[in-house]
């Protein structure tokens, strides 16, 4: 195909430079230069889409963010399979694949579009609520069908190839936008030496200037544009980033950028480069020099393609050099869209007509189109679009002053293509993201920003300022005093200087009438991408949606992709009338971000995979991984969980770890307990505080078992704490509840009891742990220290001694998680893998074994210890878990928990409360989590006791054994209780002590 | 009330649309109702529509500031399940899940109850320990809901990874098929036209301002727009504003308002099955029927009025989504929003009777609330036509922050929204 | 995203180095053990959660690890000061006694 609607010479696109592309499979040319936009339109492709509901061809209406009907599918290949491009918004790439998203066989022949045609009469809005309903099983099937026409593109099926990026940046003054007030801002503001950011969201900065017939400063404005651009590159303090969207703008002026670095030379970013990058800048001060969207007119079949905002007809001829059609028809309410006209005639087109809907419009352009010989007609308005797949011929009708009514007779003209401009909305996002409520102004004939609440200037359209010379004017004055305000010296400087523009006033037009009622009349669009029209607004209004967001839900209107840009003001105005109301009373249009949307890769940056969240080793994990350890994620640790050896089940692998444990020695890696130094003279008396035990007279050299619990009085942490001397205490914490017992040590301290003199260091990450553990501990340990009595005597259970081990300075804990003889070896983690390795040696005569959390787990149930978190859920205090003995109520001070333990509900009798389960059949295991009932023969819902917290088959004891909670459980040892399981199995189990091994902890001892 | 089916569409298209009755009346005030609910969300509509229909009592007024179903309503991410831990919580979301099976039918209007199911995911040996022990209480309770591995999410879910590649695996997971997503609005607008249609007086941009008191009980509101209005009694169920309410009728209540946030990507074709939710790597992810993808997250850790949270938040939600859908790195996010979140520190909500007589409060549904729209209306409206908390509601009493008796679906549970 | 002066640090940090730690100047009843059941619950439980100005106690996690406070407009979000523990606010609501 040739590219049919491009013209000889002009434009911004390299003639010289083809690129090939292919859409829908067919092979096609464009420039560099071209979005995907321009070139269809060069090739004159009518039809990008088929719209969401009523299945109604659409073509490209505009030519840049506000662009709602062409959403292509992007990607050649699976893994780059982009949904949703805006083709107004993308450059044109060799070997670029494009494809429409909705319309089978082809957009052009849709299947669809017959049931759109025939059924759009029986799909008003929210006919959905109003229907399906019946019968109530119908409507799995009836979604079916619905889900169906859902989305436009479709996501990748495979993992995303390319990176992404997040930067931090601080700015002193961040401008949006680079048309004349964002550039005229930057120029105004670059000599300060402070740092600016100029962003803008085109592959090429200068906004309107690029496809504007003015001069400035005697050059024509694209001129000026580049010179403006070349000018601020040279300051080093200038950063300028073009194709990036401010997307978001959130509390205190912080903004972020979605810089797109590749998408316009490929759909896979080449080695090593970055796909897209997220600024997430913190600005001083922000001038928001966005500009503003041309709204279209709603009129009949005012979405048939060839139908296009004037504004995009203009940018196509001047900036990309495409022609899209050969007979213009226009139709303004204002002078700015008369250059549509002029340009069309330019490219040496025929201008059928200039639709003025004003009665006397009185501007210099109205002179220009006459002296040009166009045909103006004043005072009406294309109340009808004729054609099919594209437009053919137009309905022109004379209308009342106001614009509701068709006063004079219809008459047909022919056209190939309308172009229509119903005024310009500020682009007033940004300034909606931070909470400011913009404020109608009749003037401006739009919403502009109303009070700010952020640390925001803004400059240009944005304000309503239309004209190139306010532009250029408001951007200059506002970029000094943003530079000022944030706490710069900088010269005056005078604003870049254009021609004034006679203008006459604009007609606030937002609603062609018709010959026939709304509801009546041929289909007139608001929101295209959600196929919105005027009689949907309408009777949303009827139906009793009087709220402007009651209005938007019902229809649907501005929750496209393009959020509305082209469509809400009109809705508003729409709703307003038919309510009777004004503008301003009908509600106001709050932007949420994103400004437009943002790819996901590019929010998240590399923060996925291993960076999602840090992963935390041991100083001996190198070595699990070798012995072929599977791990565990605790918190952000990952702990050896067990080491199969070859041909072992998970069961074979505890079985031998346990068994080898208490017939001889293990060893566990217990590096990951969290530990906290604790030093100051009032050390001793803040852990009486914190803890529920007793503290005041613990020794030095010795260890003491301690529990946490809330104010509520619901344990919340415990560990083993030494005294290392008279002010100065190491205690140990959970695994994954480190970093929450030192920050609730600290809010207490800090804010309760800053008083006392006590300090707090994470040493978790300082020593490696290796317990050696089993009747053998003692035999290891002592062939690596020469210097630490082993004998009972002088090293007592509880206690703890500082030595050498294996060379290294070592601290010693003989304290016990298994029930067995125990050493917690402490060294400085830079040794804690060699400690481990001359450990592994010295208990090889010992066949020292390695476990890991799981057979731990089984140790010290066997024992009746606990783990919080597992056993505890943060709904039971000591006493429901048989852990009175660690509370002392007769401290001098209300520790944290006594007082919340002790209310109404904690103190009632039927408490569920932590017992051991022996199950009547030995070799079953109760599957952790199964709810125990007395009597399993009852009807659901049934009355239940507790849950299994810990469940086990313990080798060593040759049966299971289990813990878990049963109401009243502690006055119901010996009783049976049943746990009927989701297969149907019942099992049956005795209540009984937690202690199922060595009740009398002789084996610690020794 | 104008009934609303197939067949009736199709005549007023005949017509036009141009017939289409109001779905609610514009009423004026009467001195004084029965019962004034304060705030037309979901939770209040609903109560004044079952007051009407299980109590006859349809002298009811229903006062919004805003527009009906303008506050949470119109925020969240549409998620029902019934898969609660404790039995005060699972009977009472299991009544509203029964309820939901036939709102559409009831209220005549098609709120989309969707039962696509919803898999909470496990992602840690303790993780799957939580998920077993709720799911065995489900089953007991008489809810359904099944565990399973990753395997078996993997069947529900193909483009989720459950691979060993994720930083946290996904170990396997809770299923429960009867839940699903809704239409938010649909559940509002549905209540209200139900309500309205029964006698129930709506009244939309009217701001309460004070509570009347005689003797040390409320017997009724001034209001910004129509000023004074008498009731016997006064539910209070205004999300987001309970504190501000409550501050108004002499009383503090055990309850933070944080900021939620949620997102929307852009439309694409159909591609997840049911609702996944995570706690572990903190998201939340379906599909809604127009295609976009609905995500949230956690709460906000700071107070907030101003429906709007920190940047911060919504990337470790996305990085979450991603961890779990890879493939979703391309897809684009289209908006995000925030609403305002009452939440208690057992993360279950108050159905109470409050200091002051006459009054009562529904409120601290935090990141759940929408879900329960039915059932804390069902049991809203009998609490009030009782004047005392119904067995439903009685173990949500505002005072059990006094005696301890929380019901810790935070802790013991781990799963939120 | 906040951008948040530390008192203790002297500068101005992202949101991200914080935690926020709920209401401030709540002081833990001297005498627990003589509190009522609903005296203990109210110092756990019920909050001001004020729409407006409200003193908050936030830590510098990642920094200095100090607990400070805050006075934050809760609809605007706007920081009007922030103070070392110990110290008084100089924004208040007129009722309102710290």
């Amino acid at each position: 195909m040739t590219q049919k609607n491009r013209l000889a010479s002009g434009g911004r696109i390299d003639h010289q430079r083809p690129l090939n592309f292919t859409y829908n499979g067919k092979a096609l040319t464009g420039f560099h230069g071209d979005t995907v936009a321009s070139a269809l339109l060069a090739n004159g492709v009518d039809i990008v889409g088929r719209s969401f509901k009523y299945s109604r061809p659409r073509g490209i209406m505009a030519a840049g963010a506000e662009e709602p009907n062409a959403l292509l599918q992007l990607g050649a290949t699976e893994a780059t399979q982009t949904p949703n491009v805006r083709a107004t918004q993308q450059d044109l790439f060799e070997g670029l694949v494009a494809s429409s998203t909705n319309g089978w066989p082809s957009p052009e022949n849709d299947a669809m579009g017959f049931v759109g045609k025939v059924g759009a009469r029986f799909m008003p809005p929210g006919f959905y609520y109003k229907t399906f309903m019946f019968p109530q099983s119908m409507w799995g099937t009836y979604e079916k069908f619905i889900r169906k026409a859902a989305g436009f593109g479709r996501s990748s099926l495979e993992s995303d190839v390319d990176v992404y990026d997040n930067i931090n940046q601080h700015a002193d003054v961040l401008i949006v936008g680079a048309g004349p007030a964002g550039l005229s801002a930057a120029l105004a503001a670059a000599k300060s030496g402070a740092r600016i950011i100029l962003a803008d969201e085109q592959s090429e900065m200068g906004g309107s200037l690029l496809d504007s017939p003015a001069l400035i400063d005697g050059q024509p404005a694209d001129e000026w544009a580049v010179s403006a651009i070349e000018e601020l590159s040279s300051f080093d303090n200038v950063m300028l980033l073009s194709r990036s969207t401010v997307n978001g703008y959130h509390d205190h002026n912080f903004l972020t950028i979605h810089e797109r670095c590749t998408d316009h030379v490929s759909d896979c970013a080449v080695n090593g480069q970055i796909r897209q990058r997220m600024h997430r800048v913190r600005a001083k001060w922000v001038v928001l020099a966005t500009g503003s969207h041309e709204r279209p007119l709603v009129f009949g079949n005012n979405d048939i393609p060839g139908v296009m905002l004037a504004s995009a007809v203009s940018t196509y001829i001047r900036r990309y050099a495409v022609a899209p059609g050969n007979k213009l028809v226009l139709m303004t309410t204002n002078d700015n869209a008369y250059q549509a006209a002029f340009d069309w005639a330019d490219a040496g087109h025929e201008v059928v007509a200039i639709v003025d809907t004003r009665a006397n419009p009185s501007g210099a352009c109205v002179e220009a189109a006459k002296s040009r010989g166009l045909k103006v007609i004043i005072g009406s308005a294309v109340i009808e679009a004729k054609g099919d797949k594209r437009v053919n011929g137009v309905l022109i009708a004379g209308i009342d002053e106001v614009g509701e009514k068709v006063t004079g007779s219809v008459e047909p003209y022919d056209c190939d293509i309308l172009a229509s401009s119903g005024g310009w909305s500020p682009a007033i996002h940004l300034s909606c993201h931070t909470g400011s409520r913009p404020v109608w102004s009749d003037e401006v004939i739009g919403f502009v920003p109303g009070e700010t609440v952020q640390k925001q200037l803004s400059a240009g359209a944005i304000n309503g300022s239309f004209s190139l010379e306010s532009c250029l004017k408001e951007g200059t004055e506002q970029g000094l005093i943003a530079i000022r305000n944030a706490g710069f010296d900088i010269e005056d400087r005078s604003a870049p200087k254009t021609a004034p523009v006679n203008e006459d006033r604009a007609m606030a037009l937002f609603h062609i009438p018709h010959t026939k009622s709304t509801s009546r009349g041929p289909k007139q669009f608001v929101d295209f991408q959600n196929d919105v029209t005027a009689s949907a607004i309408e009777l949303a209004t009827r139906e009793g949606f009087e709220s402007i967001e009651h209005v938007k839900r019902y229809t649907a209107m501005g929750f496209g992709t393009d959020q509305g840009k082209t469509g809400n003001i009109n809705g508003m105005a729409i709703a307003a009338k038919s309510l009777n109301k004004s503008i301003p009373e009908t509600g106001t249009t709050i932007f949420r971000p994103n400004y437009t949307p943002v790819t996901f890769g590019a929010i998240t940056g590399r923060n996925v995979g291993e960076l999602f969240d840090p992963e935390r080793y041991t100083a001996i994990h190198r070595w699990h991984v070798e012995q072929g350890a599977l791990f565990e994620d605790v918190g952000q640790w990952k702990r050896p969980w067990y080491y199969p050896k070859a041909g072992e089940s998970i069961q074979d692998t505890l079985n031998r770890e346990c068994t080898a444990t208490r017939e001889s020695v293990g060893i566990l890696d217990a590096s990951t307990l969290g530990k906290i130094d604790i030093q100051g003279k009032d050390a001793r008396e803040f852990l009486g505080r914190v803890y529920t035990n007793a503290w005041a007279k613990l020794a030095i050299g010795k260890c003491r078992y301690g529990l946490m619990c809330g104010e509520d009085g619901m344990v919340f942490d415990d560990g083993v704490t030494a005294c290392l001397g008279e002010n100065h205490f190491l205690m140990t914490t959970t695994t994954g509840g480190a970093a929450r017992v030192l920050s609730w040590l600290e809010i207490y301290h800090q804010t309760e009891w800053p008083e006392m003199e006590v300090y707090f260091n994470s040493v978790t990450d300082h020593w490696s742990t290796a317990t050696i553990s089993g009747p053998n501990a003692r035999k290891v340990l002592a062939k690596l220290t020469d210097d630490i009595e082993l004998d009972a005597e002088s090293f007592k259970f509880m206690d703890w001694h500082t030595g050498t081990v294996a060379g290294v300075p070592a601290r010693v804990f003989r304290i016990s998680f298994t029930g067995e003889l125990s050493y917690e070896i402490n060294v400085s983690a830079n040794y804690g893998l060699a400690v481990w390795e001359k450990i592994m040696e010295a208990g090889s005569e010992f066949n020292i074994t390695p476990y890991g959390t799981e057979s731990m787990h089984v140790l010290r149930a066997e024992k009746g210890f606990i783990i919080v978190g597992q056993d505890t859920d943060g709904s039971v205090h000591p006493h429901d878990i048989n852990h009175g003995w660690a509370v002392v109520d007769s401290k001098p001070f209300s520790f944290i928990g006594k007082r919340g333990m002790k209310r109404a509900d904690c103190v009632r009798p039927n408490r569920k409360q932590l017992v051991g389960l022996k199950t009547k059949v030995p070799d079953a295991v109760i599957p952790e989590g199964a709810q125990a009932v007395n009597d399993f023969e009852q009807p659901v819902p049934m009355d239940m006791l507790g849950h299994v917290t810990s469940s086990y088959y313990s080798a060593n004891l040759g049966r299971s054994i289990a813990m878990g909670m049963i109401k009243s459980g502690l006055s119901r040892i010996g009783e049976t209780v049943y746990y009927p399981l989701a297969d149907g199995r019942v099992i049956e189990a005795e209540i009984c002590s937690p202690v199922f091994y060595d009740p009398k902890g002789e084996r610690q001892r020794v | 009330m104008q009934r609303y089916s197939g067949f009736g569409l199709v005549k007023h298209a005949l017509s036009y649309h141009e017939n289409w009755q109001r779905v609610w009346r514009n009423p004026t005030p009467k001195p004084k109702y029965d019962v004034i609910i304060v705030g037309g969300g979901g939770h209040g509509l609903a109560t004044a529509y079952y007051l009407a229909k299980v109590h006859n009592i349809t002298n009811v007024a229903v006062v919004e500031k805003g527009y009906l179903g303008g506050g949470n309503t119109a925020r969240n991410t549409t998620i029902v399940r019934s898969n609660y831990l404790w039995d005060e919580s699972a009977h009472l979301y299991e009544h509203a899940m029964k309820l939901w099976e036939g709102l559409s039918q009831e209220l005549n209007y098609n709120v989309m109850f969707s039962q696509r199911g919803v898999l909470n995911l496990g992602h840690t040996l303790q993780d799957m320990r939580d998920i077993n022990r709720r799911v065995n209480a489900n089953r007991l309770n008489g809810i359904d809901g099944e565990v399973l591995d990753a395997q078996g999410v993997k069947e529900i879910e193909p483009m989720m990874d459950c691979s060993d590649r994720p930083r946290y695996p996904v170990m396997g997971a809770s299923f429960q098929p009867r839940a699903g997503v809704a239409r938010h609005d649909a559940v509002a607008w549905g209540y209200a036209r139900a309500a309205d249609a029964l006698g129930v007086d709506l009244f939309q941009q009217c701001e309460v301002n004070g509570f009347i008191k005689e003797d040390g009980a409320a017997i009724g509101v001034t209001t910004k727009q129509h000023g004074e209005i008498r009731a016997g009694r006064i539910g209070c169920v205004v999300a987001g504003n309970s504190g501000v309410v409550a501050k108004m009728a002499g009383f503090r209540l055990p309850i933070e308002s944080h900021p939620l946030q949620a997102l929307v990507s852009e439309p694409i074709k159909p591609i997840l099955n049911s609702v996944t939710m995570s706690n572990q790597v903190h998201g939340y992810v379906s599909q809604s029927d127009k295609g976009d993808l609905v995500i949230g997250a956690g709460i906000d850790g700071y107070l907030g009025y101003g429906q709007r949270g920190s940047y911060a938040t919504i990337e470790h939600n996305i990085q979450a989504i991603v961890e779990l859908f890879p493939c979703f790195s391309r897809v684009r996010m289209n908006r995000q929003w925030g609403g305002i979140v009452d939440t208690t520190a057992d993360a279950c909500p108050i159905m109470s009777a409050t200091p002051v007589e006459n009054l009562f409060f529904n409120c601290g549904w935090g990141t759940g609330g929408f879900k329960a729209t039915p059932g804390s209306g069902h049991a809203f409206a009998e609490t009030l036509a009782l004047g005392k908390a119904s067995s439903l509601a009685k173990p949500f009493s505002m005072f059990r922050f006094h005696d301890g008796a929380l019901i810790d679906e935070h802790g013991a549970a781990g799963v939120a929204h | 995203m906040f951008y948040i002066y530390c008192p203790y640090c002297e500068e101005h940090r992202e949101e991200e180095e914080f935690h926020a730690s709920g209401e401030a100047h709540i002081p833990r009843p001297s005498d627990p053990d003589n509190c009522t059941d609903a005296e203990w619950g109210e110092y756990l439980f019920f909050r001001t959660n004020p729409r407006g100005l409200h003193h908050e106690l936030w830590v510098h996690g990642i920094g200095c690890r100090k607990f400070f406070n805050i006075t934050r407009d809760t609809v605007s979000y706007e920081i009007k000061e922030t103070y070392k523990i110990g110290a008084k606010p100089q924004f208040t609501h007129a009722e309102e006694k710290v």
